[in-house]
């Protein structure tokens, strides 16, 4: 009895456990290169690092739905966006102090609307950070999936909730400043936002921010739980009939990616000191998509090289040719999904495979083992 | 638990039992007399447009029965699986489980908790995940969310070996469920549900382009698992059904025909008339697999 449990123990916990193990060495390493980064580049590329971190955060919030459960959201803006404003709102208070924010002076407003007050205190702001996408995040997983809206369907409703969000904060000049959206932060918590060493420190604030973003989605996607979502995206039929709620798990799982994409927005915003609407709609949306297709999906290591890789090329490229970048980053996406469907690290992890002497399992030919087995020894009585 | 039980089981009686839930699931389970009826369908009606699939059906099964299901083409063996896991509502008629459930009042994955487990006509496992991987979701089905995070309990642990063990795939644990050849991912399956620990298990064609070898085995597992689980197969294959059914039942135009041994129901002049008259065609089908 205590073997048997030693060796099936082996094969379930642990032998997860070693493959967390094989690919934590990369993500420590990686994680260490991120610390060190900020001290040997100029406070212009640190800024830009610290975005690129938190759109990491995104792209990993994005991968643990499409990449694991098969779940593809081209709307995942509202939900950063939701978690920016949310957090926004609060710096946007701070800023103005004891007066009404610029915005609403400008638009004729006389009072602070009722809905505003409460971003004043930070506790409140930071609670809707996660709130608030977690919500509609919840509400709409919830309301599709029960009616059994999956696949391109639910892609496309995400996509239109972007749509509607993105336009109704534009129509909504007053209350959240329109296409503008919320600007002029001064100060978080106290600290100057133009002082460069609070942007230093906000550099790690993106990097906590990423590193509990990955330990969450890791210990997510290393656990039953995780099988469960690689098993939803198989066969959503076949976890229902194996007496699970496929909703259940659909809107658990959606909401927690909800989450993590709001908190990617709320540091993003006094990083980048503006939330706009234009971070929210649809074009912002898919290029969330494309960070995730291109670093490869269903490994989170993958969403965060490709979120830095793309952004990264965007800044560059975009300087010296605005006018083709969106036409670069579309071939990026094709050819990304036509000729290397499981990204930079799939494709990598391949020809790495190919180097290494295969695993005894996976070198041991297909049909003699068919053979072998259909000519057994009689059954188990 | 398993002194409620009068068939001795194969497999430990772990926390997926049926005696389990009855004390801490929210369904009532009818745990109860052995001579009660495992299944029973009642006047069932199914129509799709009009077209009655099922026809004021009636049907009932003991516990630890292993029953199979044959019947020609569009008799209704599939639809009546369908209705019976709660998949397919009848239009009218009753399907009781266990002598108290009437499965119209739960859904699908309810009734699997309850212990009714069905394979499907073709083999619809995880093909992503390895083999014990899959058997970890299939057992994991009562586990509440914070469980999920947790190492599988030591007694789900052994019911997987033991299940492994019947099914033949334990050198297999570690390979991806889709590279499996067609006959052990039938098997696979067939475990995934043993590993649920179902009272019912209702199996679609388990031996549909299987080997004989493989056909074999197959029938010798679900022989070593009747008994303790009540088994209701659907079958086309007339050599397997001769071979190992014990009990018959034939559907026709979504009615029972005629059932009874395997002998009764060959001698049964409506049988030979609209499903044994393919026996000679159907023999020669399987003769060369």
């Amino acid at each position: 009895m205590k073997s048997l449990r030693a060796t099936t123990g082996r094969t379930s916990f642990a032998s997860r456990f070693a493959r967390w193990r094989g690919s934590s060495a990369v993500t420590v390493a990686g994680l260490i290169a991120l610390a060190l980064a900020p001290w040997f580049l100029s406070d212009f590329h640190v800024g830009l690092l610290s975005k690129f971190l938190v759109f990491a955060i995104v792209a990993v919030s994005l991968d643990l739905i499409w990449g694991y459960a098969g779940i593809l959201s081209i709307g995942h803006g509202v939900f950063f966006g939701l978690g920016a404003y949310a957090f926004g709102m609060y710096l946007k208070m701070e800023a103005a102090g004891t007066r009404l924010p610029d915005f609403m002076a400008w638009s004729g407003l006389v009072e602070l609307p009722w809905f505003w007050r409460p971003f004043g205190d930070p506790a409140v702001a930071i609670i809707f950070v996660f709130l608030a996408p977690m919500a509609v995040g919840a509400g709409l997983s919830f309301l599709a999936f029960r009616s059994g809206i999956q696949g391109v369907y639910f892609a496309i409703v995400t996509q239109a909730l972007a749509l509607i969000l993105s336009i109704f904060l534009i129509g909504q000049q007053p209350y959240f400043g329109g296409t503008n959206g919320l600007t002029n932060f001064s100060t978080a918590f106290g600290f100057s936002l133009q002082n460069p060493d609070v942007q230093f420190g906000l550099y790690y604030v993106a990097l906590a921010g990423l590193t509990l973003a990955y330990a969450v989605c890791a210990v997510i996607t290393s656990s039953r739980f995780g099988l469960l979502l690689v098993a939803l995206r198989d066969n959503p039929g076949r976890v229902r009939s194996f007496g699970y709620n496929p909703v259940a798990i659909n809107v658990i799982v959606f909401t927690i990616s909800a989450g993590l994409a709001g908190l990617a927005g709320a540091i993003f915003a006094p990083i980048v000191g503006i939330v706009s609407p234009a971070m929210i709609g649809v074009v912002p949306s898919i290029e969330m998509v494309i960070w995730v297709a291109v670093g490869g999906r269903g490994t989170l290591i993958g969403a965060v090289l490709g979120a830095i890789l793309v952004n990264g090329a965007k800044s560059s490229l975009s300087e010296s040719f605005p006018l083709i970048w969106q036409f670069i980053l579309g071939a990026l996406f094709i050819g990304s999904v036509l000729l290397f469907p499981s990204g930079v690290v799939g494709t990598a992890r391949r020809l790495m495979a190919r180097w290494r002497p295969p695993h005894p399992s996976e070198s041991a030919p297909r049909a003699p083992v068919a053979i072998q087995l259909s000519s057994e020894k009689e059954p188990v009585p | 638990m398993i002194g409620t039980d009068p068939h001795p089981s194969p497999l430990p009686a772990g926390e997926g039992t049926i005696g389990t839930a009855l004390h801490s699931g929210p369904f009532p389970t009818g745990e109860g007399a052995a001579d009660r009826n495992v299944l029973d369908l009642s006047k069932v009606c199914v129509q799709f447009d009009g077209l009655a699939v099922l026809d004021e059906l009636d049907f009932s099964m003991k516990r630890g029965e292993l029953r199979f299901l044959i019947g020609p083409n569009g008799a209704g063996k599939t639809t009546m699986l369908d209705v019976i896991t709660g998949r397919t509502r009848p239009t009218s008629g009753k399907v009781t489980y266990n002598g108290i459930v009437d499965t119209a009042r739960h859904r699908e994955h309810e009734l699997v908790k309850l212990g009714i487990g069905r394979k499907f006509q073709t083999p619809t496992v995880f093909h992503s995940l390895t083999v014990y991987e899959n058997f970890e979701v299939a057992a994991a089905y009562k586990q509440t969310l914070p469980m999920l995070f947790a190492d599988l309990p030591a007694r789900t642990r052994e019911r997987i070996e033991k299940v492994l063990d019947t099914v033949g795939l334990s050198g297999r644990r570690n390979d991806q469920a889709g590279i499996l050849p067609h006959g052990e991912l039938q098997w696979l399956e067939i475990g995934l549900l043993l590993a649920q620990d179902p009272k019912l298990l209702l199996l679609d064609e388990p031996v549909a382009g299987m080997t004989r070898p493989e056909r074999d085995k197959t029938g010798q597992i679900l022989r070593s698992i009747a008994g303790s689980h009540s088994i209701l197969v659907v079958e086309h294959d007339m050599a397997f059904v001769r071979e190992f059914a014990t009990t018959v039942t034939v559907l026709h135009l979504g009615k029972v025909l005629s059932e009874g041994s395997v002998q009764e129901v060959q001698n049964d002049p409506r049988v030979i008339e609209v499903y044994l008259g393919h026996r000679h065609e159907r023999e020669g089908e399987h003769a060369s697999g």
